[in-house]
């Protein structure tokens, strides 16, 4: 039986979870608490939770003034803004002064509720990776949501991005799964390929190696939670064990998880790979299943991507 | 009103010319830095670190202390050389200021120095961490202060009036902003000459705009400039500007006003002309027998 849940009701729930067991969380609102679902803070935490307006430089600041005094604030705003319109503020009073400041990008990727490219946040990981400091979780479900939440909280000290999607989706873990930050998971075993993916395009990477068992071809799949600091060993491990990679995400190939094991990959065991997402455009909007067909995310375009790679690699 | 002795008052008068040209020293001996901005604001900083604020330098992270933040990040110099005086570090450290592995930071940095609450440098950025700290001493129930010294140059930053609205919605009284008008910036709008246009106009309506109660004050007359901060505590449900008029390079005649003197080196007959105007040549020797090797 398969279950189904939005990573945003998860993040709501565990911020109320995690606000009754330590006081000093608290959470900053860009006017969105009814997208994001810091909305159940205001609900069940008035007094955690700050309404900072549509003005998310001013926010970021707040919400660094309250982590210099020992405060946990979670930053809550789509994806879109908290990776652009606030980042000079990131870098100066968070990143550089490593504050823990949580800053939860709701609505990453493409599948934004019909809102269009200006909502879409395709380059949150890339520029979030690339700053000092910064620890960047992309979850897959609902549940490892709940559980890399409660991780950001209790082991680190710095500050982190946490990139969350809209709709619900099917869960692949349970409450048994525990989320360990900086570590990968092996969701399946296989010999031929390695698909490697980060938050949703994990599971679609789980539906593209039961196509490929279809064929024939067993691939073995790696989830990436953590982009940075990124499981190096598991992904090494998956390329030596399969020689070729292909990796999954919802985001821009440039820089993302696909730049990421590219980089890690051109330094330790260089193997052939192919990366699938967002091939350095812009989106449009339109439903989740138009998006993610047109802009080549589905199960069937990962799976297409490993056979053409698969078969180069043998010849 | 100030419990301000007239002994006081002079000693902070002395020890306002003496950071003025520790700043000098700091940055002819750096071979870079700024002067017309922390010469500006040298004499508030030192009412604020030597009468105002509420803080123990043998334990700079005292967690009731008092919170300043110099959102104009780059008169940093000012800060480090009142933070010295006041015994956070020792006062040869100043001579580090800008050296590969200083403390001494071009713009502060709240990971290396002790004495400042929060890094600074990106302009416009200073009051809404100092929001999140008067929000978080309201959530702790603590009496602390917080104090936000901005430029005016930098109210041209969107940011600043997004904090100005957000701090008025929380009636922050325990939150007070400094600006520091001089009326000059980099380069900024010049008509000829030297004349340039002043960075902000009528900031006081501006500031009331926005839902703030505002103060204005001559930012060199340190007593009128400390009653003036009082009279910010003591002002209830709003959060205040204080409006502090200043002049840019004050302190030394041939660097006032002059837009020139924001980031300029004095040769060494400029640092011992100005040292003199300032009364502290007995630096001089001092600095140029120990420092300046």
């Amino acid at each position: 039986m398969t279950s189904s849940k939005s990573q945003r009701v998860a993040f709501g729930e565990t911020l109320n979870e995690l606000i009754e067991k330590n006081p000093r969380v608290v959470v900053l609102d860009g006017d969105l608490a009814n997208s994001t679902r810091a909305d159940f803070v205001a609900k069940a935490h008035p007094d955690h939770f700050l309404e900072m307006g549509i003005a998310e430089q001013n926010m970021m600041g707040v919400a660094a003034g309250l982590a210099s005094l020992g405060f946990i604030p979670f930053i809550s705003t789509f994806a879109a803004f908290a990776a652009k319109r606030d980042l000079d503020q990131v870098r100066v009073v968070v990143a550089q002064p490593n504050l823990r400041v949580i800053i939860t990008g709701a609505y990453s990727g493409i599948q934004t509720g019909k809102t269009g490219k200006t909502h879409h946040a395709v380059q949150d990981i890339s520029v979030f990776r690339a700053m000092p400091n910064m620890t960047v979780v992309a979850p897959a479900d609902a549940v490892e949501v709940r559980q890399a939440m409660i991780a950001l909280v209790n082991n680190l000290d710095g500050p982190a991005y946490l990139r969350l999607t809209r709709d619900p989706f099917k869960t692949i873990f349970d409450d048994s799964y525990q989320f360990e930050l900086g570590k990968a998971v092996v969701l399946r075993e296989g010999d031929d390929i390695a698909l490697i993916g980060t938050g949703e395009q994990s599971i679609r990477c789980l539906d593209a190696a039961e196509m490929l068992a279809e064929d024939g071809y067993q691939a073995y799949v790696l989830h990436v939670p953590t982009l940075k600091p990124v499981d190096v060993e598991a992904i090494v491990a998956a390329a030596k064990r399969t020689g070729c990679v292909v990796t999954a995400e919802d985001h821009t190939i440039i820089g993302g998880l696909g730049g990421c094991v590219a980089e890690v990959l051109g330094e330790h065991f260089p193997v052939p790979i192919k990366r699938v997402g967002l091939q350095d455009v812009y989106g449009e909007s339109a439903p989740n299943e138009h998006l993610i067909e047109k802009y080549g995310l589905t199960p069937r375009h990962i799976a297409q991507a490993a056979r053409e790679l698969f078969e180069k690699v043998k010849e | 009103m100030s419990d301000l002795s007239p002994q006081l008052l002079s000693d902070l008068k002395e020890l306002a010319a003496r950071v003025r040209a520790r700043v000098l020293i700091a940055v002819h001996h750096a071979k870079g830095g700024h002067i017309g901005g922390p010469l500006s604001c040298a004499d508030m900083l030192v009412a604020f670190y030597f009468h105002i604020l509420n803080i123990d330098p043998t334990n700079p992270d005292w967690e009731d202390r008092d919170r300043f933040i110099l959102s104009k990040g780059h008169s940093t110099i000012a800060l480090y050389a009142v933070l010295a005086e006041r015994g956070f570090f020792p006062i040869e450290e100043l001579l580090t200021f800008d050296a590969i592995d200083s403390r001494m930071q071009g713009h502060p940095d709240m990971t290396k120095t002790p004495g400042i609450d929060m890094s600074s440098g990106s302009l416009g950025q200073g009051i809404s961490p100092g929001i999140g700290m008067a929000i978080g001493a309201r959530m702790l129930g603590k009496d602390f202060h917080t104090y936000v010294l901005m430029g005016d140059g930098e109210s041209q930053e969107g940011q600043v009036w997004e904090a100005a609205f957000v701090a008025a919605r929380y009636s922050l009284d325990n939150l007070t902003a400094i600006l520091d008008y001089n009326g000059l910036q980099q380069f900024g709008w010049q008509e000829s000459g030297m004349h340039m246009l002043t960075p902000i106009e009528h900031p006081a309506k501006k500031w009331q705009a926005f839902g703030w109660n505002t103060i204005e004050v001559d930012g060199h007359d340190i007593a009128a400039f400390i009653g003036a901060v009082e009279q910010a505590k003591a002002h209830k449900g709003q959060p205040t500007v204080i409006i502090a008029h200043t002049v840019k390079g004050k302190g030394v005649s041939f660097m006032e006003d002059d837009y020139l003197w924001h980031a300029q080196v004095p040769t060494e007959e400029q640092l011992s002309a100005a040292l003199t105007e300032l009364g502290e040549e007995k630096l001089a020797p001092e600095y140029l027998i120990g420092g300046a090797q």
